[in-house]
């Protein structure tokens, strides 16, 4: 079959895998798997195998693992749990791979990490050993840990972000934790620049340039240059400050993609009905309004923070999936958009993968 | 030996299911949980909460009578374990 490029899906009842050449116009879709268990991310870590995490109301959070393309899957939570003491742990909302470790985000806010493939589970416990913790508040969402930001060389130093509590960083593998939140604005507070307590949406980097950092926060688009320590607001020439996803470009870290939605107060949807991705090519000095092939008409749509990905082709595709059940694709960096699929549960995460036969 | 009744949306979590009903020799419902795990690890983490206590949405039922996880079990118990219905 050669190449194929494949969006990872996770929604309200079940994961979905679509599933293209590397044209990327035709879509064929599978699943739901999982059980149709309520998943919030699916991933594929670099040795091939897909891992779902997320968690039912009945049976508990735990994390899926399938090694033959979503054919069979095994589960376990097994050490994903606070203790009798702590607090019940509700859902898993970030799976991310490094370096041969699997981490887990989770509600009530912690971070777990598995050396064993996801069979069993450790917490990283200096992160909720962190000062503030009995201060941590939830957004609307839950009190979540839903970015997960590894260094990509150095293996101590990871960012974290948490709604709606901020950014924090670790430079000793997760013993310690420090928040990086400066320059943030959490305008909901009595403190508009509190040490933490900022809504942050989601956090990401590239690869080339670690200590630059990107996150969609509920207060605005923001940059840092020095790894959290002080943050720019970029949010000026978007339409609103207000967004969930945040992308950054798989081959220029200055160039990074945010939907903007019409406010936390107005219903958290497409601007005026009107579906667009906003690009900056400068690292947020300035932004440019896609929306060729999106519906720009009575488009009540909504995209949340894990529901949008670029893939790894040359030009890079970008992916949004919306809480309405579309996906939408572009094959040409934002340039133009089709939908390729419609009617699933809402999606609440995308992902992709090239994956060679 | 307790009859034990398990849910469809339980059993399928797992690659090597157990039967929907299935015979089992245990002094209480906690220890019947305990012989499931031997059996198909895994189980006692979706059935319960750390305590360990039922989660808040699994009910067992012995003969008919909802119970917590420290009830006895007799010889001829009949054991259900039902998750709560909900919408949506």
């Amino acid at each position: 079959m050669g190449r194929r490029v494949q969006l990872l899906l996770g929604t309200r009842k079940g994961a979905f895998i679509l599933e293209s050449d590397p044209a990327r116009r035709e879509w064929d879709l599978r699943g739901p798997y999982c059980e149709t268990w309520p998943i919030h991310h699916l991933i594929r870590s670099p040795d091939g195998t897909l891992y779902a995490g997320g968690g039912s109301p009945w049976y508990g959070a735990s994390v899926w693992r399938s090694e033959d393309e979503g054919t069979t899957w095994t589960q376990s939570s097994e050490g994903l749990t606070y203790g009798e003491d702590g607090p019940k742990l509700m859902t898993v909302w970030n799976l991310t791979a490094s370096d041969g470790s699997l981490f887990a985000g989770v509600e009530p806010a912690g971070l777990f990490r598995s050396e064993d493939r996801g069979a069993t589970w450790l917490h990283v416990s200096g992160l909720r050993d962190h000062p503030s913790r009995p201060s941590w508040e939830p957004g609307n969402g839950g009190l979540c840990l839903h970015s997960i930001v590894p260094h990509p060389t150095e293996r101590e130093r990871m960012w974290v972000g948490i709604s709606a509590v901020g950014a924090f960083a670790t430079d000793d593998g997760g013993h310690t934790w420090e928040a990086r939140n400066h320059g943030v604005r959490a305008d909901f507070m009595p403190d508009p620049h509190p040490e933490f307590g900022q809504c942050v949406h989601k956090l990401a980097l590239h690869p080339a340039r670690p200590d630059v950092l990107y996150q969609q926060n509920h207060c605005g688009v923001y940059r840092t240059d020095d790894g959290g320590r002080g943050w720019t607001e970029i949010t000026p020439g978007l339409p609103s400050q207000f967004g969930f996803p945040l992308v950054v470009h798989p081959h220029d870290p200055r160039t990074i993609f945010v939907i903007p939605l019409n406010g936390d107060d107005k219903g958290r949807h497409m601007i005026d009905g009107a579906t667009a991705v906003w690009r900056s090519s400068d690292a947020g000095d300035s932004w440019q309004r896609l929306s060729d092939g999106l519906p720009q008409q009575d488009a009540y749509l909504g995209v949340l923070r894990e529901a949008m990905a670029t893939d790894s082709l040359e030009p890079a595709g970008i992916y949004l999936g919306t809480s309405n059940g579309q996906v939408f694709a572009s094959a040409d960096e934002g340039g133009s958009w089709r939908q390729v699929a419609d009617y699933l549960p809402a999606v609440w995460s995308v992902e992709t993968s090239i994956v060679e036969d | 030996m307790a009859s034990v009744h398990l849910p469809r949306s339980l059993v399928t979590l797992f690659p090597d299911p157990p039967p929907r009903q299935l015979e089992l020799d245990a002094a209480t419902v906690l220890e019947l949980v305990e012989q499931l795990e031997e059996r198909w690890p895994g189980v006692r983490d979706r059935l319960c909460q750390p305590g360990p206590a039922f989660r808040e949405h699994i009910n067992v039922f012995i003969d008919g009578e909802r119970v917590g996880i420290d009830a006895r079990l007799s010889a001829t118990s009949v054991v259900h374990f039902i998750p709560a219905v909900a919408g949506g």
